[in-house]
């Protein structure tokens, strides 16, 4: 099958005005007549919700959480990029959309990332508009603060809840439109199958998790915003309820996934502590504008931080690359990282650790200065550590953050299933191998108020629609499917736990398919998959019944999705014989260690399609046509 | 720094309930060897993890983002809501603020307006019922005017900033004698009323969302000042007061 990604023709700056202007539009007293639904109430599925609500389309939203407020996305902290130019840097839409091409080692579509730049601005001018709270200079006007991967100062910012106050300005805008009765909200829901008529998606099977009861929804167009998969490394700084199951249930009915390897595993998180830890907490990257990275030249060195001499001390990241110093790219940072403690030099009880240390810019800007920027930051590492980093150097370590792979989309969000769109981190097509910092609240934002809009209406306007309703027997036939997984974990009765199963998952995960991949690791990955996926089937032990709240089901079914998910995404890491951005194969890198692509033969997009259980999933290739950028190996020295 | 090897002993009363008809009772649970570098969370996990194996059913209690704000978590300690540490939620408190031999019991949200769904889980839906009544300005996407078009004192942004802090916990409700939501929903007018994007609406959503306050069977403000003493983000009283000048100015202007 080719995959169309329906680019508009013409110059590079021109193509999303061109396109809006072809996309066919949806009458007005028409568009109350279109019933959209929407899954995931995050930055991209809230503000998604409200503009098209706004619109006049009849909406109904999808949450897990208990409220539509609570989706992950509250919990960025760092900031959100637009290109405005504030500060007089020399930033433009060109550079933003350069910038992020280049952070993702040339592995996005061309046209997707530049519209991306190019609606940043307006993300912006929405947000204040509706009242987000974001930082502002002693003038009154907005402040900006740089951001790894970038040489310009082009990130806005609400302290270190970023994503909170946008999240929360998305959140109001769906309330109100909540109150006129033009969304229709369903908390507690969470998608367990999405049903296609005549090769459309036409609506989706939810539980209800507090009544355990099956509902069925019929829909125009569906529109999953449901977010990424890091928590198939179980520990990651996702929440905890983040998984992988709608887009799962996608890919098995159909929807190809795309370059699912091209994992975040981000630089500066709290390290792991013990066996009992539930998730790692991600300290913002803001925090590398003024900390230092280093750890002591010796590996033998055991003195206490502030007594080892200047001279003593390795800041590795500002000697391996003077133009960006610590400020280099996520993937760079954190594999650096990982050289380090591998070679014996990291710091901490684990040795898996090294310094993030704000000595130099308390002595230059005062105490108060660097605690009114990231106090609320400090205060979170004081807690969990137990130590004070006004005093001491942070320790910090790299754990999975975010996930550039998700659903192929084309540049009308929507997937290879007609009627099925994308949104947010749940797509794939915008960061490329690896995501610049504050580019996942833009993109989110760009998604659901400035793109699928327009979008979702081209495809309304220009598709013929039979009438559908939830008595159709592919609703009781998806229906029934989902009830037969549930029922069936609930009768395994074995003796390892849910949590149990998924903490040895991410652990053959991280090993074999993290920071670092190759292909002997990776081969022996997907055995040990297959083998704890077996055992998952025979030996899990769930409680509880399937008709209340029952929080242990509910993990025990994104288990058994993210048991498939993992052969595929290190499936998809294996077939992939290059470096590329977050995706590091031992083989394949320079004299210098650093990531080698092979432009030649995986300049493309990697798109799986499901064949069936247990079945090797069919590769497709979009090949990535680049018209105005050269390509170039990536250089922060 | 004291990161280190050392476990308490402690003993769990747990509020369980089997549903919101069911009648609840509080459980007692021996711990034994907790790790003071676990998060109460992480305690309430292996609790599970070993209650799971026994054939028992888990505690159920909402969590999410474990670190502070997504605000699904929240329990009564020892009844204080989120336990005892200030300004922090449930999911942030760490072990290592107990001692050997504690005896902790644990409740959920108790407030007419948040019915309990199962043991520590209560639901909270009417907090978005009082957003819904004007926690927001009426403005559509596209159109707005550049970000910079009205400049916005550092100060004020701050003090809207302190009030948009707020994550929805409702731990302000559980802690208030009188289960109000008065420091929920003065967050929300302050953030607005201070801001110039929100004056325009400002009585019109002062009046609405205080009535459909009362109208969900919240209590009103003694001045207990009980809210400010749990808010994990230290939510401060005068945002009432700013509430209730606003709340006199619909009223009365």
């Amino acid at each position: 099958m080719q995959l169309d990604a329906k680019v508009p023709g013409g110059p590079l700056a021109e193509k999303w005005d061109r396109h809006l202007f072809e996309l066919k539009l949806v009458n007005p007293a028409n568009k109350r007549k279109f019933e959209i639904i929407v899954v995931g109430t995050g930055l991209g599925g809230a503000s998604a919700s409200a503009t098209l609500a706004e619109l006049g389309y009849n909406i109904k939203a999808f949450c897990i959480q208990d409220s539509p407020r609570r989706a992950h996305s509250i919990a960025a902290q760092g900031g959100i990029n637009a290109a405005k130019n504030y500060p007089n840097d020399g930033d433009s839409i060109w550079r933003l959309f350069y910038d992020t091409i280049k952070g993702g080692d040339f592995r996005s579509r061309e046209a997707n990332t530049y519209r991306l730049a190019q609606v940043s601005n307006n993300i912006i001018d929405q947000c204040v508009a509706q009242g987000v709270p974001f930082a502002r200079d002693y003038g009154g006007l907005l402040a900006n603060r740089s951001f790894g991967g970038a040489q310009v100062s082009r990130t806005f910012y609400a302290r270190g809840q970023t994503g909170q106050q946008l999240l929360l300005g998305a959140y109001s805008s769906l309330s109100r439109q909540i109150a006129d009765g033009k969304v229709k909200m369903f908390p507690r829901r969470e998608m367990v199958e999405l049903v296609l008529i005549n090769g459309k998606a036409r609506g989706i099977v939810v539980r209800n998790l507090i009544t355990g009861e099956y509902e069925s929804h019929e829909a125009d167009a569906i529109v999953l915003a449901t977010g990424g998969y890091g928590n198939v490394y179980y520990l990651s700084t996702n929440a905890t309820s983040c998984n992988v199951g709608a887009v799962f249930r996608a890919y098995k009915k159909g929807a190809f996934f795309a370059n699912p390897c091209f994992t975040q595993i981000h630089p500066t998180c709290i390290p792991h502590s013990g066996d009992y830890q539930s998730k790692l907490t991600l300290m913002s990257e803001s925090l590398r504008n003024d900390g230092r990275v280093w750890v002591p030249k010796d590996p033998g060195d055991k003195r206490r931080p502030n007594d080892i001499l200047e001279s003593d001390r390795d800041y590795y990241l500002e000697k391996k690359y003077p133009s960006f110093g610590n400020l280099v790219p996520r993937d760079v940072a954190s594999r650096n990282a990982k050289e380090i403690c591998d070679g014996g030099r990291g710091v901490g009880p684990t040795g898996y650790a090294v310094y993030l240390d704000f000595a130099d810019a308390i002595k230059r800007d005062g105490k108060e200065a660097i605690e009114k920027k990231y106090g609320n930051l400090f205060d979170m590492y004081q807690n969990i550590i137990d130590a004070n980093p006004y005093e001491n150097p942070m320790m910090i370590y790299p754990a999975s953050h975010y996930v550039m792979g998700g659903l192929w989309v084309d540049y009308n969000m929507m997937s290879n299933i007609p009627g099925l769109f994308v949104l947010g981190e749940a797509n794939f097509s915008d960061h490329g191998a690896n995501r610049l910092g504050a580019s996942a609240l833009m993109q989110g934002l760009a998604d659901g108020y400035f793109v699928i809009p327009y979008t979702i209406g081209g495809y309304l306007a220009g598709t013929s629609f039979q009438e559908v309703r939830t008595d159709h027997p592919a609703f009781r036939e998806a229906t029934g499917e989902a009830e037969g997984r549930i029922k069936k974990l609930l009768s395994i009765k074995g003796k390892r736990t849910v949590d149990n199963i998924h903490r040895e998952l991410g652990q053959i995960m991280w090993d074999y398919c993290g920071m670092a991949r190759n292909r002997e690791g990776l081969t022996k990955a997907i055995k040990l998959v297959q083998d704890l996926r077996e055992e998952f089937w025979e030996n899990v032990i769930v409680p509880g019944s399937d008709t209340d709240y029952n929080l242990s089901l509910q993990k025990a079914g994104r288990l058994a999705d993210f048991l498939e998910f993992a052969e595929l995404l290190a499936t998809d890491a294996l077939s992939r014989e290059e470096s590329c951005g977050g995706h590091f194969r031992d083989e394949y890198k320079t004299e210098e260690g650093e990531a080698r692509r092979d432009d030649e033969n995986f300049c493309h997009v990697a798109a799986w399609e499901y064949t069936g259980y247990g079945k090797p999933p069919k590769l497709h290739k979009e090949p990535l046509v680049f018209e105005n950028v050269q390509l170039s190996q990536r250089s922060y020295k | 720094m004291t990161q280190g090897k050392k476990t308490i002993n402690i003993t769990l009363k747990v509020w369980r309930q089997k549903g919101p008809k069911h009648k609840g009772r509080l459980e007692s649970i021996p711990v034994k060897d907790v790790s003071t570098d676990m998060s109460f969370l992480e305690m309430l996990d292996v609790v599970n993890e070993r209650l799971t194996l026994e054939g028992k059913e888990p505690i159920e209690f909402d969590n999410d983002c474990r670190e502070g704000i997504c605000g699904m978590c929240g329990a009564v300690l020892n009844g204080i809501a989120h336990g005892p540490e200030k300004g922090m939620t449930l999911c942030q408190l760490h072990m290592r603020k107990f001692s050997d031999g504690d005896t902790i019991v644990v409740e959920p949200w108790r407030s007419r307006a948040f019915p309990i769904v199962k043991d520590l889980i209560v639901d909270r839906s009417a907090l978005d019922k009082i957003i819904q009544a004007g926690g927001f300005v009426s403005m559509a996407t596209g159109g707005a005017a550049d970000a910079n078009a009205i400049p916005i004192s550092q100060e004020i942004a701050e003090k809207a900033m302190d009030a948009a802090a707020c994550i929805g916990c409702g731990a302000c409700v559980a802690a208030c004698p009188n289960a109000s939501a008065m420091l929920f929903v003065g967050a929300k007018i302050s953030q607005l009323a201070l801001l110039p994007q929100g004056k325009p609406e400002a009585a019109e959503r002062a009046l609405s969302m205080l009535g459909k306050m009362d109208d969900l069977g919240f209590g009103n403000c003694s001045n207990e000042r009980e809210c400010e003493a749990v808010c994990p983000k230290e939510i401060k009283i005068t945002n009432i007061a700013r509430f209730n000048r606003e709340f006199i100015k619909a009223s009365f202007g």
